[in-house]
């Protein structure tokens, strides 16, 4: 089993906020195996775009990373100079994002946007870039893509452009790509479509994939393992089977509680009671404590450590941890 | 792409028809021809020497309508002769206005075409550099130093640099002009600081706005994300498209070239056209003003559509139209 | 009506609209802590703005009469209007003609002084005390400022509002006319103005406000656009609201975040602006431009005569610059997506 292409150990990323700087990221652990896809999931505001803008420091200012340790194909990322992370960038890991409309230099030719991708790590004649180029077009499905190498950005649809992302992305192929909501921004049936086309790339590429989400409907599609993230940290990780089917941490399944179902109609839709709180709300335990319907009195003061419940199925709660020692 | 700048061309000369016409109320309807006479010959002047006066400059015929002739008036007349480019002779001094204006072309484009450029050049790359270091130090600095340099009125950039630069450090003459090519510059690098100065301060803040907003787009990440260097970046991707904008100001920027700055061309005695105009407020002479007036309105229109047509050039997304 | 009677009833009109501004401010919780933000970031700037408007507000104050002529002036002054800034100062002031700041005899010659030691900031070539024209300067400066910017934006709010809502003919027509106005080089086209209209201070303003509405009346006109499509204002108009109520009601309040903006940074520009036609020779008597103006030549001299022209500019300097800083912070505070955020 070779080495892990992407480790993160403690990450701690922070922005000011109206009392001192509150920290998005608050101590993230994880791995990612060589090809293996990890789905980061939460909701909004829980920290997880920022975790992958964290990893190839593009965290907009003036936000900041505090501490911790990104290791990437081996590489410790928050000690290499400017130089060397340029290098990093787009060649051992790439990144496409959620907004392809905007993600796209609107005065440059799509081509020449990939194009420059490539001739950024590699000396490569024009020629042979764009020809690299139209078989990169080919390969995510961009029909006539010859021609549409001289697009500019706003001549495509949604769909297009982030197929254009994702080709630019795996032109150099990286070993690991980092995708933030790649899928939300479009509509549903082109998502389908850009799911499959990532899962094929996937297999036929070798790519490890980081996938932030939120859609529970996208991980099951991809997804080999999955990180559920709440308010700053993980809470549950494990095999897509262990996390879907056999959820442990509370939050986890009032997720998948949430989720409506065809076979319950006719049922008021589930909720999770409350509000993520905000960092200065944040309980000194356990962050969910406060809508947690199963909490514990030690909950909201006592940080839960990791609680293995099965190889690779790792939850961090004080009420699964009471319930196993029994 | 042809048919709109012949849109944009027909446009433009129907407001140029509006100008004629504002300039022709303002100078024949409002101020009347007996006014303009009262002006430049004198308050207490005899009737017999208006009515003279009036008629050496051909106004005394009706305004607007003339049972006799119906085309033989004033009105038709300003528009005939100034759309030809026959702006008859000055009020003031009777010279032929059309060859004073070849003659202050020259002066006016030496000094204002370097001072456009210069002044573009370094608004732009001070601009780009504030930018870069945006929330910093070097950025905080940069903007108060243009608020100050903004704060200062361009008579007080004219003086100051007439009395530092020309009698106390004796660096360049106070004013003059020779158009001898040796000597040329001496006289030209004093209002060229001026300028510079002058301008610098609105111009950087302008440009570091701008920078600054392409710079937070999504795309600049993107860029990032391919292993784009910070050089790159602000080249190829901030520059190429803070230029929409950029053009904007500077095209609007390109008449004054030709009616030249009037208190520098004054202040330092080149004789072009800015101080053509200045002359003309001082000597009363109408018939030089509204030439200058036409000159610069036609200069900003042709200025305004080739901003048009140059977006077409610049933005895609504005050329399929 | 006596110039002077009018200036006062204008500063009385002005002070009671200030009052009932400040009123509405207070009532209105979004305005109000908009002005308690821009007072906490430039308590500094807001300070010499005040400074400068108490100056101007207490010049505008004046009537005849009252006082004495001193020993050396001319009882005939006693029947000129005065204003509270004139009495401060002792009528027969006057010297002869050049003297240094706080000089006990004249600058050319060495005579004594009438009044040595007096002139904290000299005199200039008439002997006129130079203190006293600097602060008589403060009132033309907001007078040039203000009362343009009083015309210029009722003007464009309602071309720009009329354009912007009833959109076709009347959009076309605005927008031609205010094309042609905008095909001017605003110099020349100010330039022309005055030559046409004669050279008086309220000529000047309403060139001044002729050349300066065209920018604002634009951004109204495109706001008004936008405003007009939003959601609620067509839900007004189907439930059958009439249109000046909807105006007024809707769309202006909308408009006013861009109005104290527009004033702000528009009054440092004509300010500026009128500098420099005091220079062409097209400006309001008793300018500090003029003052620049009359001290050009005064540093060509050997010894130099500096007072006049450092008066006059610091005084320029500061004003413009305080409500430069002022300005860009109204800027910031009134910013649409802090109001929200502050909402």
């Amino acid at each position: 089993m070779s080495d892990p292409v992407l480790v993160v150990r403690d990450l701690v990323t922070s922005f000011p906020s109206a009392r001192g700087r509150a920290a998005a990221v608050d101590g993230v652990s994880f791995e990612l195996a060589e090809g293996e896809v990890l789905a980061l999931v939460g909701e909004s505001g829980c920290g997880k775009s920022v975790t992958a803008l964290s990893l190839l420091r593009l965290v907009p200012k003036p936000g900041r990373i505090e501490s911790g340790s990104i290791r990437i194909a081996g590489r410790e990322v928050l000690s290499l100079p400017v130089s060397e992370l340029r290098r990093v960038r787009g060649k051992e890991a790439a990144m496409i994002f959620q907004e392809p409309m905007t993600s796209l230099s609107p005065v440059v030719t799509v081509g020449a946007q990939v194009v420059e991708a490539l001739r950024l790590h590699e000396a490569i004649g024009a020629a042979q870039a764009r020809r690299r180029t139209t078989q990169l077009f080919d390969q995510v499905g961009i029909p006539d893509a010859e021609s549409r190498f001289d697009s500019y950005p706003h001549q495509l649809s949604g769909g297009l452009k982030q197929r254009v992302m994702i080709a630019m992305a795996l032109a150099l192929r990286p070993r690991l790509l980092i995708a933030d909501e790649p899928t939300t921004a479009l509509d549903v049936t082109i998502q389908a479509q850009i799911l499959e086309l990532m899962r094929d790339l996937q297999r036929e590429l070798g790519t490890a994939i980081l996938l932030i989400t939120h859609d529970l409907g996208v991980v099951n599609e991809l997804a080999d393992r999955i990180a559920v993230m709440y308010a700053g940290r993980l809470v549950e990780e494990g095999t897509r089977e262990q996390v879907l089917g056999d959820a442990r941490h509370p939050y986890t399944r009032g997720l998948l509680r949430a989720v409506p179902s065809l076979g319950r109609r006719g049922e008021r839709l589930a909720e999770i009671a409350g509000v993520v709180p905000t960092p200065q709300e944040r309980p000194i335990g356990c962050r969910f404590s406060t809508r947690c319907p199963v909490a514990l009195p030690r909950c909201p003061t006592d940080p839960p450590g990791d609680t293995p419940v099965a190889p690779g199925h790792v939850v961090r709660c004080h009420v699964v941890a009471q319930e196993l020692a029994r | 792409m042809f048919a709109f700048v012949v849109r944009r061309a027909a446009y433009g000369f129907l407001t140029l028809l509006g100008v004629l016409l504002l300039l022709f109320a303002l100078f024949f309807l409002y101020a009347s021809p007996h006014e303009m006479a009262r002006r430049a010959v004198g308050e207490k002047a005899p009737p017999e020497v208006l009515e003279q006066w009036i008629a050496n400059h051909g106004y005394d015929k009706p305004k607007l309508w003339n049972p006799e002739h119906p085309l033989d008036t004033l009105l038709v007349d300003h528009f005939r002769r100034t759309l030809s480019f026959d702006f008859g002779r000055s009020d003031a001094d009777g010279t032929p206005i059309t060859q004073r204006l070849r003659e202050g072309m020259g002066p006016s484009l030496a000094l204002a075409i370097p001072s456009f450029v210069l002044g573009l050049l370094f608004s732009v790359a001070l601009g780009l550099f504030v930018a870069y270091f945006r929330e910093t130090y070097i950025d905080r600095m940069g903007v108060v130093l243009c608020v100050l340099t903004m704060s200062i009125s361009t008579l007080l950039y004219i003086i100051g640099g007439q009395f530092l630069l020309g009698k106390l450090l004796r660096w360049f003459p106070i004013s003059g002009f020779d158009a001898s090519p040796s000597v040329i510059v001496r006289f030209l690098m004093l209002p060229l600081l001026v300028s510079l100065a002058d301008g610098v301060g609105g111009s950087v803040r302008f440009y570091r706005t701008v920078f600054i907003e392409e710079g937070s787009r999504d795309y600049v990440r993107t860029a990032r994300a391919k292993g784009c260097g910070d050089l790159r970046v602000m080249t190829h991707h901030v520059l190429r498209n803070a230029l929409i904008p950029i053009l904007t100001r500077v095209v609007v920027a390109i008449p004054f070239l030709f009616t030249g700055s009037l208190l520098l061309e004054s202040f330092f005695g080149i004789p072009g056209l800015g101080s053509m105009t200045v002359d003309a407020i001082h000597g009363n002479d109408f018939a030089t003003l509204r030439a200058m007036v036409f000159i610069g309105s036609l200069l900003f229109i042709g200025a305004q559509i080739a901003t048009d047509v140059s977006y077409t050039l610049v933005d895609p997304r504005v050329r399929l139209e | 009506m006596e110039a002077h009677v009018v200036s006062n009833l204008v500063v009385a009109l002005l002070l009671a609209g200030a009052a009932a501004l400040a009123i509405g401010v207070r009532r209105n919780d979004l305005w109000r802590a908009s002005a308690v933000e821009l007072a906490r970031r430039r308590p500094i700037a807001l300070g010499v703005v005040g400074v400068y408007l108490a100056v101007a507000l207490l010049d505008s104050v004046s009537w005849v009469g009252g006082g004495d002529a001193g020993a050396g002036g001319n009882a005939l002054d006693l029947h000129r209007p005065r204003s509270l800034i004139d009495r401060a100062f002792p009528l027969d002031l006057d010297e002869k003609s050049y003297s240094a700041p706080l000089a006990s005899v004249e600058f050319y010659g060495g005579a004594p002084l009438d009044h040595p030691g007096r002139h904290l900031l000299g005199t200039d070539i008439l002997g006129r005390d130079v203190l006293h024209l600097t602060l008589e300067g403060t009132r033309v400066a907001l007078l040039v400022g203000g009362f343009t910017s009083l015309i210029v934006i009722p003007l464009a709010l309602l071309v720009g509002v009329s354009a912007g809502y009833f959109g076709r003919r009347i959009d076309d027509v605005a927008f031609f006319v205010m094309s042609t106005l905008a095909s001017i080089p605003n110099l020349l086209l100010l330039i022309a103005l005055i030559m046409a209209m004669g050279r008086g201070a309220v000529q000047v303003c309403v060139a001044m406000g002729v050349t300066s509405w065209v920018g604002f009346c634009r951004i109204v006109r495109g706001e008004t656009l936008k405003l007009r499509e939003l959601d609620y204002v067509q839900a007004a108009r189907a439930l059958g609201v009439s249109e000046p109520r909807l105006i007024w009601r809707h769309i202006l309040p909308n408009l006013m975040h861009l109005v104290v903006i527009t004033f702000v940074l528009l009054f440092s520009g004509l300010v500026l602006f009128e500098a420099i036609l005091s220079y062409l020779g097209i400006g309001i008597d008793g300018s500090w431009g003029q003052m620049i103006d009359q001290a050009r030549d005064e540093l060509a001299r050997d010894p130099i005569i500096w007072w006049n022209l450092a008066a006059a500019s610091s005084a320029l300097f500061a004003l413009i610059l305080a409500v430069n800083f002022v300005g860009d912070a109204v800027r910031d505070v009134l910013d649409p997506r802090t109001l929200r955020e502050r909402q």
